[in-house]
């Protein structure tokens, strides 16, 4: 019932982000994960907030997974103080160092070395932790992950590289952009495994055994097949490199809420316990449009805070000659 | 704020330091003896991988190798291969693990051979590193020093004798330093490590074999330098001569020869080139009111250029000539030695532009 309940959550907040950019209350890039649901809440499932999550930009979800709300969420999608990164960030730039979750990274791939290295981090500690490193199908061909992938093996580092695998980088099908689309074999030495990331049980169970295997041995590869409704970000219609017969079957085949609907169903829940539990969370999502939505803008000051956490007097200049100003370091924005 | 700070005499090549009440005293507290740039940067290094357990190094040839040019020897010998690691040659990828172990709270040292190879691994410097404390609103530092030799070195042509300084220090959410001599390789280099910041730091390998006198206070095991302090290398009253690593030494010289013929230069060592010591040139502007800058580096946008467009922005009035700019020449790097040699700037370059504007 959790998974479900989540899930739904996270289809309305991204569905409510669909609408308030095209409503222009967000702008530059919005990265839905629309259709992915079960990937991340299987992952979660099966993981501690003491691991590490990292991800690419496609990154609105894992902040409710770890540990913040979907006031926040919005709040930053619309640039407002109260955001998830105080309106600094926006869309592809959500993290929470508290529950090491580590972004929200813009540049494709990038994430994957940066995974590692968190990786090294617990073991370089002695910690029993892992860290996720989540990318796509377009990043799997980065030579930075092969990189990382050679040195994790060296290494023995406890990181699951998790390849969601929706089938397009950005417009391109995974046929059109790696010779090899078999992702989970890509790692050459490093094993493995293929997971159908619209079964949220499927995933939690694959995760538990990675990360134990992680823990263990050193990295895994594990390749989530996936799909994303929405385009590659609002801008894209993701209609030119697919067909919308391709995506009503996925709706009506496998989607990920609505197997774990059945599921529930089948065994015993209510149908009204359902309906109950969108009506909350229909609720708790139209609510925080309308926090976010109301409000308040980050104040000018806040352009020049957090650049170093000791700034040593630098002065930092501004657009106009003669105007310089030393960075504060103020993570938690009280003035 | 950082421990061992230091306060600058105002003459060459020796330091005083306040006595502190804690600090033991030292008898010999004026004995000189020498180091080499890469002896104080070796020692730099092992002194703060035995202080704070976080600390580690990675790169290329760091461990077995005892580094390619050796400023990492003995380390992988007395701190294990935990902490000194050798990594296979791919800077996107290690700078990249780096990066991620800092943001999880390491300090890791990141060595490039020369920063010509850090250009594969410049989004990782840049997009993660400098940028990340800024998106995510404070939460998550990177406290890394990016370290290895920067510029031209000695008949390595054009691939592997580019100077980086301009770039990464137009980078807010960088800090670069640029140590000239052993003093400054040692204290910049500690406080860089302990720094909770990401740290561009450029040395120079021409530098690395040079021995300069280093006394007791250099030698202390908690001896840094402020960053963003400029050092007056040598006071003067006639002309300001403004540059950073290797290029300082060819200032002092440039200084030399033009005050036996009566022109007094002062030397300013930038030590940091971000941010950048703007006090300290300017209070030197105000006493000669003619700037020269020297720097290997090209001079489209660089560091001479900055200098020269904040002297005009906040001391157009106490300018008596232009700041002129002594930079590297806009070629690739020649390999034939006159050809290498006509591409950067010599002692007598620097002595006929001051003598142009005197």
């Amino acid at each position: 019932m959790h998974f479900y309940k989540l899930m739904y959550k996270l289809r309305r907040m991204e569905i409510a982000a669909d609408m308030m950019y095209k409503a222009k209350f967000i702008r530059g890039f919005c990265h839905l994960y629309d259709g992915q649901e079960a990937v991340l809440t299987g992952i979660e499932a099966a993981i501690t907030l003491e691991d590490s999550i990292i991800t690419s930009y496609r990154d609105h979800c894992q902040h409710i997974t770890r540990g913040g709300s979907v006031k926040e969420l919005m709040a930053e999608l619309m640039g407002k103080s109260e955001g998830a990164t105080r309106g600094l960030g926006g869309s592809m730039h959500i993290y929470n160092r508290k529950t090491n979750f580590y972004g929200g990274n813009g540049i494709v791939g990038a994430q994957i070395p940066l995974g590692a290295g968190i990786a090294l981090a617990h073991k370089y500690r002695g910690e029993p932790n892992v860290c996720i490193t989540m990318y796509g199908d377009g990043a799997a061909n980065q030579g930075q992950k092969y990189e990382a992938l050679n040195m994790a093996g060296l290494w023995n580092l406890p990181v699951i590289f998790v390849c969601e695998n929706n089938h397009y980088g950005m417009g391109t099908a995974e046929w059109r952009a790696a010779k090899s689309p078999n992702f989970y074999t890509r790692g050459d030495y490093i094993p493995g495994i293929k997971v159908d990331g619209m079964d949220v049980l499927a995933v939690k169970h694959a995760v538990a055994f990675a990360k134990a295997y992680a823990l263990a041995n050193g990295p895994i590869i594990m390749e989530m097949d996936t799909y994303r409704y929405h385009g590659h970000s609002m801008s894209d219609p993701g209609s030119t490199y697919r067909t919308r017969d391709e995506i009503n079957a996925m709706r009506t085949e496998r989607d990920p809420i609505e197997r774990v609907k059945k599921l529930l169903l089948a065994n015993g829940v209510e149908a009204g316990e359902l309906k109950r539990a969108d009506k909350d969370v229909k609720k708790e999502v139209d609510d925080a449009v309308e926090a976010a939505k109301a409000g308040t803008i980050p104040p000018d000051s806040w352009l020049w805070r957090n650049m170093y956490v000791a700034p040593l007097g630098a002065e930092m200049r501004g657009v106009l000659p003669g105007q310089y100003r030393v960075p504060d370091f103020d993570p938690e924005y009280k003035t | 704020m950082l421990p061992g700070l230091l306060q600058q005499a105002r003459t060459h090549g020796v330091l005083c330091r306040l006595p502190r009440l804690t600090a033991a005293i030292r008898g010999f507290a004026s004995a000189q003896s020498e180091m080499t740039v890469r002896d104080a940067l070796n020692s730099a290094l092992d002194e703060e991988l035995a202080r704070d357990d976080k600390v580690y190094i990675l790169g290329e040839e760091v461990g077995e190798y005892q580094g390619a040019y050796k400023i990492t020897r003995g380390l992988l010998q007395k701190y294990g291969a935990d902490r000194v690691k050798d990594t296979p040659i791919t800077e996107a990828g290690f700078t990249g693990i780096a990066v991620g172990s800092a943001f999880a709270g390491l300090k890791p040292v990141c060595e490039f051979m020369t920063w010509n190879f850090a250009m594969q691994a410049i989004d990782q410097i840049i997009n993660s590193a400098a940028k990340t404390l800024y998106m995510s609103a404070g939460q998550i530092n990177c406290p890394i020093v990016f370290r290895g030799p920067n510029g031209a070195a000695a008949g390595v042509a054009a691939q592997h004798s580019q100077c980086f300084a301009a770039w990464y220090s137009s980078v807010p959410g960088l800090k670069v330093l640029a140590p000239y001599d052993s003093e400054d390789a040692r204290g910049l280099l500690k406080a860089a490590i302990r720094d909770p910041d990401p740290v561009v730091f450029l040395e120079n390998e021409i530098m690395y074999g040079q021995a300069f006198p280093v006394n007791a206070q250099v030698l202390d095991k908690d001896f840094t330098l402020p960053i963003g302090k400029a050092k007056v290398m040598r006071e003067g009253k006639h002309v300001t001569l403004v540059s950073f690593s290797k290029m300082v030494g060819y200032c002092l010289k440039a200084a030399d020869h033009l005050s036996k013929e009566g022109v007094h230069c002062e030397v300013i060592n930038l030590r940091t080139i971000k941010p950048l010591d703007k006090d300290t040139l300017l209070a030197s502007i105000k006493k000669t009111h003619k700037m020269v800058t020297v720097e290997e580096g090209w001079p489209q946008c660089g560091v001479g250029a900055e200098i020269a467009a904040l002297m005009q922005e906040l001391a157009f009035d106490e300018l008596d000539a232009p700041v002129l700019r002594v930079t590297g020449a806009e070629v690739p790097m020649p390999y034939a030695a006159n050809l290498e040699a006509a591409a950067l700037p010599q002692v007598d370059d620097i002595i006929k532009v001051v003598k142009s504007i005197l």
